[in-house]
């Protein structure tokens, strides 16, 4: 709907722009309906997407919505095995995707493959179609994988009433100026992928899609198609910025004005280098969920400003703040017992809205009777309102009784001169149950004793935060979202203690 | 006469308008557009006029409509020419609060 409403307002606007191709919304419109036809006429239970971004993404994302029939996007970077599983959980289905990345896989019986470009192909050359969506809000719009840093990937449904609920509380229609341009470089199987789709074709705003990220073709494409809008994930900021720390010259980029980031924890010292790096443009930090159709929290571009130049502590630790809930979002943050928490109290982050789908395929529903999810985010409301985040519940060291956030021991050791990196785990403890073991990636040349390190957490930080065990590594396993793969550094730890 | 349901669209019998509910309360109400009420998106058109043709501005495509008291939302999602009205009571466009972009 969101597609037609866009076609019929600015037909001859273009939608997308990838490396060969540019579609009008008209263009896409047509050929969303056309690839619809072939999707019922396969009778399949899903659409399956396991490439890189490129025109067939938006084709597909919303001829799935003219079937009726979720689309479900996949990490193409995961093993085989890790892919065979999840294809066989969405089957029978229509698999859209490239040679390369099919040619190694066994497929589960039920997959049906359509190579990306003879889905473009037959999408762009059929005959025009009418066909309208069946458009049941409650129907499952999308089926998303989550990244599993901590576990099997569960299978999060989004209807087309969360989505649309998100779409109408944060874009205004037909907003984007003609000339505005959004690049899109998160892949697209990130709900930020998804959701930079639909907000891109409701505000009218040209897509420009990058497939493979890296910070210089990063750089070169808002250069050259004019980019007025980028959305990134902190990794890619981080490489971004040290790129422009090389070849500053690639810093003038006149048409940018935001940049948008998000999907996980963004260093300080990465925003404000970006910052001083980029005067001209404006940053937003947006906070949201797979289950919550994307953003749920914003930290504007004039809350950045005023906590890049402020000599007051409080307002500068507003950077590392997610913001504050977007209008049509309620936050609460609650204690171990449910009660709801006041400022400065850290708890669990529960939310609750009509973008808040909060449902998994096999465990169903995760809302409370009043529509409140648990996002397993822990954090704190500050007496402004402003939001911040402290780790995933699951993380959290357990310690005698007592919840210790891996964050604010991560960040006291961050602080230390030698200290490039570090994350925190749970390690297995005889007599507290569970203690605070350390992940030190040192900078080069540097050197840092256990006996230091401890000492520099314990005078900053409560002698139950000081890390028993530290290993030194070269550099921290991420996932390619930029998360840290925590359940690896425990495993690592338990190897150790075998 | 009926029930909106957020999520539900209707079409105008005359004239181009299209409209889906966002948000509604739950008690039975008129929408009508022009002074015509709205049908089902597969209900078949019917010659004619607006019967207030000359009353208020048209429904103009991604504006959203609501009634005074902010309990009906209305989304139109293909504009039109006749003004839109919940239980006689013309609806005004809603202002929107602009959020930075996020994503």
């Amino acid at each position: 709907m969101t597609l037609e409403m866009a076609a019929e307002c600015h037909p001859q606007r273009i939608a997308v722009t990838s490396t060969d191709t540019r579609l009008t919304c008209a263009e896409l419109l047509a050929a969303a309906r056309a690839a619809a036809l072939g999707i019922r006429e396969a009778g399949v239970k899903y659409v399956g997407m396991l490439d890189i971004n490129s025109p067939a993404v938006p084709i597909a994302l919303f001829a799935s919505a003219y079937a009726g029939v979720p689309y479900v996007p996949l990490n193409y970077r995961l093993t085989r095995g890790e892919i065979e599983a999840l294809l066989a959980r969405i089957a029978p289905a229509l698999l859209i995707t490239d040679e390369p990345v099919v040619a190694p896989l066994t497929l589960p019986p039920g997959i049906t493959v359509m190579l990306r470009s003879e889905f473009q192909r037959r999408a762009l050359s059929a005959a025009p179609t009418e066909i309208s969506a069946p458009g049941e809000p409650r129907d499952a719009a999308i089926q998303l994988f989550t990244s599993g840093t901590t576990g099997k990937p569960k299978a999060a449904v989004l209807r087309h009433e969360n989505l649309m609920s998100y779409v109408l509380g944060t874009v205004e229609f037909a907003s984007a100026a003609e000339d505005d341009a959004i690049l899109i470089s998160v892949p697209p199987y990130h709900i930020a992928g998804i959701s930079a789709v639909l907000s891109s074709i409701y505000a009218g705003r040209r897509m420009v899609q990058l497939p493979n990220f890296d910070a210089a073709t990063w750089l070169q494409l808002c250069r050259d198609q004019k980019v007025t809008n980028a959305f990134v994930v902190p990794t890619m900021l981080s490489r971004i910025v040290d790129h422009l720390q090389l070849h500053p010259g690639d810093a003038r980029m006149p048409s940018l004005r935001a940049i948008a980031y998000g999907g996980g924890k963004m260093p300080l010292a990465v925003i404000e280098q970006a910052m001083r790096l980029l005067p001209g443009v404006d940053f937003t930090n947006a906070y949201g969920l797979t289950e919550t159709s994307s953003t749920i929290c914003l930290l504007g571009p004039d809350d950045h400003r005023s906590g890049f130049g402020s000599a007051d502590p409080l307002v500068r630790r507003r950077l590392s703040s997610v913001g504050k809930p977007v209008p049509t979002i309620e936050l609460e943050v609650r204690g171990e017992a449910g009660e709801v928490l006041g400022p400065g109290q850290s708890g669990e982050v529960f939310v609750r809205g009509g973008q808040v789908a909060g449902e998994y395929l096999e465990q169903g529903s995760l809302l409370d009777t009043d529509g409140w999810f648990p996002t397993r985010d822990r954090g704190h409301v500050d007496e402004y309102g402003y939001v911040y985040l402290e780790g995933r519940a699951d993380d959290v060291i357990v310690r005698g009784g007592e919840n210790i956030s891996p964050g604010e021991v991560e960040d006291v050791l961050l602080e230390h001169p030698a200290v490039s990196d570090a994350a925190v785990v749970a390690v297995p403890d005889r007599q507290w149950g569970e203690s605070v073991g350390a992940v030190i990636v040192l900078r080069e040349n540097a050197q840092a004793t256990d006996a230091e390190l401890q000492d520099w957490v314990r005078q900053r930080l409560r002698s139950s935060r000081v890390p028993t065990a530290i290993r030194y590594v070269d550099q921290l396993p991420f996932n390619e979202m930029g998360k840290v793969l925590r359940r690896v550094l425990k495993q690592q730890f338990a190897d150790l203690k075998s | 006469m009926r029930l909106l349901k957020a999520g539900t669209r209707a079409k105008c019998a005359v004239c181009d308008t299209e409209v889906m509910v966002v948000r509604a309360a739950p008690v039975e109400v008129q929408v009508t557009c022009g002074g015509v009420e709205l049908i089902a998106m597969d209900g078949a058109k019917a010659p004619g006029a607006h019967v207030d043709a000359a009353a208020g501005q048209s429904a103009l495509v991604g504006k959203r409509y609501v009634n005074a008291a902010d309990v009906v939302e209305l989304l139109c999602t293909k504009g039109g020419k006749g003004q839109l009205a919940v239980g006689g009571e013309p609806l005004s466009v809603k202002q929107a609060k602009p959020l930075p972009s996020s994503d």
